[in-house]
This record gives structure tokens, sequence and C-alpha cells, in this order.
């Protein structure tokens, strides 16, 4: 805690106004009114009505093996991507490789969301691939614009972390490839988790480039979401954002336990190195 | 980019070197495939083929004309040599449709003027929460930050969706507010904010915050604490160090925060539609509008140029200190 009490306030009313509205959403989850400001008792009765949604679940269900793909997918190239920045030195078109990475991060979503869907309107005229649109151009358009998270997540790690272990590796004959599955990559792990799950989040939570890009049949769940939140509120909408601010919480805090005792770990090495 | 490969070729040295063992590596090196070079291309033409070429599209199609037929516009690979005229005569008819139509013109202006409060309003409440967060002792830094970063990983569009219940009439905001302000002789009709423009600013200020807190705690967590001691040696009272020391040296902090709101504030769609109303015109539901409901793709294409336009120098600044951050990390 800071210790100015004008400090402890302005974090305070900034906590409150990041959670507030979250805090009050999983509230009126609970109520068993289905006017959602009208509060008559607790129950479970939305979660019970969104269990039987069956077009819910279904998004769900898409929108989850998507992110799977997608994170995988972009974990691989936002690494490579990351790797390209932070140690392979000037290379020629560096500087339009560094816009192309970072360009996504702050690209209005309709842009990306348009040029990618004439894109693959033009490549099926061009070429017959793909054959009309769903998860394949869905998976391609979320890697394209997650991986950019991910190589900033890797490259950040990797700018401050110290090149003498790999290069003394290296000195000692290890090939580069082995150099980076030996050492980097273990030391990276955490990162390559964080963006792997960022990546999974971003692609689980983006409504307008699916919208762009996805084909009938390929609904997700955002789409769904937002299509019944535009006709009006709905308590069962309120049960599922309870249900994925819970997970969310939950990965957090594993997360957060699993940080601090590869840190413990880590700091207990490196006592035990220095004393010898 | 075969030079990028790191193979400089076998000329010399072959006959003179002691025999080494075969590796499949080798032999992939023979015909120009390297570790090094696969982590160069892969990416690089993966972004080449699904982020500029999809630009390059953009623009062909924002100066093509509306066909009957799918795809709604004229083919693309089209002989253009023996129709050069008729082509010439097409190109800027798109664009020329959206500075004529006021609709469009008030609404880029419109975004802009929004965007740039949402912005503002992101540093007056992000800043001091951001300095809090720096000034806070160091075991309860890594806890707080988490804080603020756990939002951001739960669903946006769950987040903006929570303020329609908080700002409709009989919201737990607006009731309570105008109960308040009517009180107070203030108002005497009640207020009305969901499906306004103000509901627009508090969700795109609220969806963006941690965005402009992160930049912020991280440049003035890095502050030279000494500085500020040795002012307050010199006699200089807390307010006027805050002004001549920490703000000039967060100016960087500001800087990225403030265009990580901005250029995707510009181009929103989510926020304006749910929480805006139709009184709120914005340039990503115009052209969402145009391309969903009006099916017109070349107009699409152009309000999508156009509002590229408008941030190609916010997002090559962006660009710029973030790679002059990235030098002195790396130095």
């Amino acid at each position: 805690m800071p210790k100015s009490w004008f400090l402890r306030g302005a974090l305070a009313v900034g906590l409150i106004f990041l959670y507030g509205p979250i805090l009050l959403l999983i509230a009126y989850s609970f109520n068993d009114n289905r006017l959602v400001t009208v509060w008559s008792g607790f129950s479970f009765r939305w979660y019970g009505e969104l269990m039987q949604n069956a077009q819910l679940l279904e998004a769900a269900w898409l929108s989850l093996r998507i992110a799977f793909i997608t994170a995988c997918g972009a974990v691989v190239l936002g690494t490579m991507a990351g790797l390209l920045m932070a140690r392979f030195g000037p290379f020629r078109g560096r500087a339009l490789f560094g816009g192309m990475i970072s360009a996504p991060l702050v690209m209005p979503e309709v842009i990306m969301g348009l040029s990618l869907l004439l894109l693959f309107v033009s490549l099926e005229q061009l070429i017959g691939w793909p054959a009309g649109r769903g998860t394949t151009t869905i998976v391609i358009a979320h890697i394209t614009f997650t991986m950019s998270f991910v190589a900033v997540v890797i490259q950040s790690r990797l700018v401050s972390l110290d090149a003498s272990l790999e290069e003394a590796a290296m000195d000692l004959g290890a090939r580069p490839a082995k150099v980076f599955f030996v050492i980097t990559l273990p030391i990276i792990a955490p990162s390559v988790v964080a963006g792997w799950l960022l990546a999974f989040t971003l692609s689980l939570d983006d409504l307008v480039i699916a919208s762009f890009v996805s084909g009938p049949g390929s609904t997700t769940l955002p789409m769904v979401v937002f299509s019944s939140v535009r006709l009006g509120v709905s308590p069962q909408i309120n049960a599922l954002a309870t249900i994925v601010v819970a997970v969310v919480a939950v990965g957090i805090v594993i997360a957060g336990v699993m940080n601090a005792r590869a840190e413990r770990t880590r700091r207990r090495d490196e006592q035990m190195a220095q004393q010898g | 980019m075969a030079d990028m490969a790191g193979y400089t070729g076998a000329t010399g040295g072959a006959a003179v070197s002691p025999p080494r063992r075969v590796h499949v590596g080798d032999l992939l090196r023979r015909v120009g495939i390297t570790g090094k070079g696969v982590v160069t291309a892969v990416p690089f033409f993966w972004l080449l083929l699904f982020f500029l070429v999809p630009f390059l599209i953009v623009f062909k199609i924002a100066l093509s004309q509306t066909t009957v037929g799918i795809p709604p516009y004229t083919p693309m690979f089209e002989t253009v040599g023996e129709e050069g005229r008729t082509t010439i005569t097409l190109i800027w008819d798109n664009f020329r449709f959206l500075v004529s139509d006021d609709l469009y013109v008030i609404s880029y202006l419109n975004s802009l003027w929004i965007a740039f409060v949402s912005t503002l309003f992101c540093l007056l409440i992000g800043y001091p929460v951001a300095y809090a967060l720096a000034k806070s002792e160091p075991r309860w830094r890594t806890p707080l930050l988490m804080m603020v970063i756990l939002p951001f990983w739960t669903s946006f569009l769950i987040r903006v969706y929570a303020w329609i219940m908080l700002l409709r009439d009989d919201g737990l905001v607006t009731a309570n507010l105008n109960a308040v302000l009517m009180a107070l002789g203030v108002i005497d009709q009640p207020l009305q904010i969901l499906y306004t423009p103000t509901a627009a600013y508090i969700g795109i200020v609220y969806s963006y915050l941690p965005f402009m807190i992160l930049p912020l705690y991280a440049t003035l967590e890095k502050l030279d604490n000494t500085l500020l001691e040795a002012a307050a040696d010199l006699g200089c009272p807390p307010w006027k160090a805050f002004l001549t020391i920490t703000l000039p040296l967060s100016i960087p902090g500001i800087l990225a925060g403030s265009l990580l709101v901005f250029i995707p504030a510009t181009g929103e769609f989510v926020i304006p539609a749910l929480l805006g109303g139709p009184d709120t015109l914005m340039i990503g539901k115009v052209l969402w509008d145009e391309f969903f409901n009006s099916r017109d793709w070349p107009v699409a294409s152009a309000v999508a140029i156009a509002l590229l336009v408008f941030l190609v120098v916010p997002i090559m600044w962006f660009q710029s200190i973030q790679g002059r951050q990235q030098e002195q990390e790396g130095a």
C-alpha cells in the first residue's frame, strides 16, 4: 500500500471502478427475477436455463476449439517472431517486420476483419482455397492478430534475459537449435505459457474479426452473446459472465501460485550456486 | 532471403577442415534451409500474406465499382490496360462519395473527438492509479498489478454488457444519480444515460483503462527516486517536485498509454453499438453497417482506408516509441 492517503484513495477509486460492474453482474446472476434490476431472492435458475441453451453451448464449444488451435499456432509463430526481433540483430526487412508485428496491437478490429475477409474471398477466386469461410478462416485470422501479443511477451523476456548463457552453450559447440531447446526455451517457458494464455483469451473474446471472417454454421460465443444482448438484457448472460469470471479467476490464482513457486526455486538455486 | 540463412557457401576451407559428423541439419543447410532461415521466413511470410497483402486488397477494392452478384465488387485481376480510361474515371468515386455525404465526415470527426476525450479521461483516472501502484511497497506491487490486469482477462463483451445494467433508466448508476440530482434541484426531468454518447464515453474509458495504467506504471516504476530525494533536500515542495521531475520523466509512458487507448478507440465498434444508441456516430460502426447491412463492400473498404489514413500517424508514432523503449531496455 502507498503511504499517502491521497494515493490510497486513488487506488481504491480505480479498483472500485474496475471491479464494481463485474461484481454487480455476478450478484445479479443469482437473482430469481427476470427483471435484472429487481432483486427477488437467491436462485441458480439462470444457470439451469443456460445449460439448456443448445445454441449457446454449441457456440461456446466452437469458440473453445478455435481458441485452443489459435493459441498453439500463435505461440509457435509468436515465439519465432520474438526470437527474430530480440536475437537475430539487423536483417534485411527488419523495419518492415517490426511494423507488421506491432501494428496488430493497435489496429482497429474492423479494419483487420474487413481486410482479412477480402483476402480470403480473393484467394478463393484465385486458387479455390479456402473454400467458403468457417473455422479455418477464423483460426487464421486469430493467429494473425494474437501472434503479435505473443511476440511482444517473448521479445521483452528475451531482451531482459542475459544472452551469455546462450553464448556459452554456443562456444561449447552446441548448435543453434539445440541451444534454443535446451537453454533458451526452458528459461522463457513462463512467458511462453503466458503468451499461450493471452492468445487463448484474446481469441475466445474476439467478436469483430470473427464476425467478418466466419461463414454460416460457424457462430462463435461472442457472436451469440452480442446478438442476444442487442435484443435486450438477459439474466442467462449474467450467469454466463459469472462462469467466465470464475474460470479466469481460478486460472489466474493457479498461474500466480505456480509462478511464485518457480520464483522461489530459482532464488534458492541462485543462492546455492553462489555459495558454491 | 538467402543471405539471412547464414549459409555462406562452400568456397574453400572444405579441404583443410577435419572430417565432421554428417547431421540432418547439414544436409538441409546444403540446400539452403537452416533453423535461422526458417525462424525468419515463417513469421515473415505469414505476416506478409495475412497482414500486408490484405491491406493492398482493401485498397484495390476501395477503388472498384459495386457490381451485382457475389462477390459484390468488380473482379480483382481484370486487365486494366485496355480499359485504362474507364478505370481512372471510376477510381476516386467511393472516396468522393465519402466526402459528399455528411454522415461519413461527421462520423470521422466524432470518432476522433470521442477517442480524444476518452483518452483524456483514461489519463486523469489512470495516472493517479499507476502512480499509487509505483509508490506502494514492493511486496504489494505484484498483487495490486494483478488486480488491475485481472479485468482485462475477462471478456470485453461481458464488461461492456455490465454497464448496460448499470446505466439503464432503472439501473444502479442512473437511478441514484437522478435521485440525487433531482433532490438537489439541478434537474427536474430524469436523465437518460444508456443509448447516449455519454454511455459510449463511460464504456470506452472503462474498457481501455488498463491499457493506460500499465505503460504508465512501467515508466513510473523505473523512475529514479534519488532525484526526488535531492529535490526534497534542496527544499522543493512535493507538488513542485512532481510537476518538474516526475511528470516530465513519465511523458514516454503518457504517450504510449494515450496511443494504446486512442488508436483502437477511434475504430471502436462494440461499445458504441451496445451502449451509444443511434446518436453515437462512430466510424467503426458506420463501416460495420456499410458492410453487413448495406452490403456495399467498396464503400466499406473506402471507409477502412480513410480511417487508416487518419491513424497512420499515431500508429507510426506508437511504433517509434515502442522501438525506443526496447532499445533502452536492451542497452
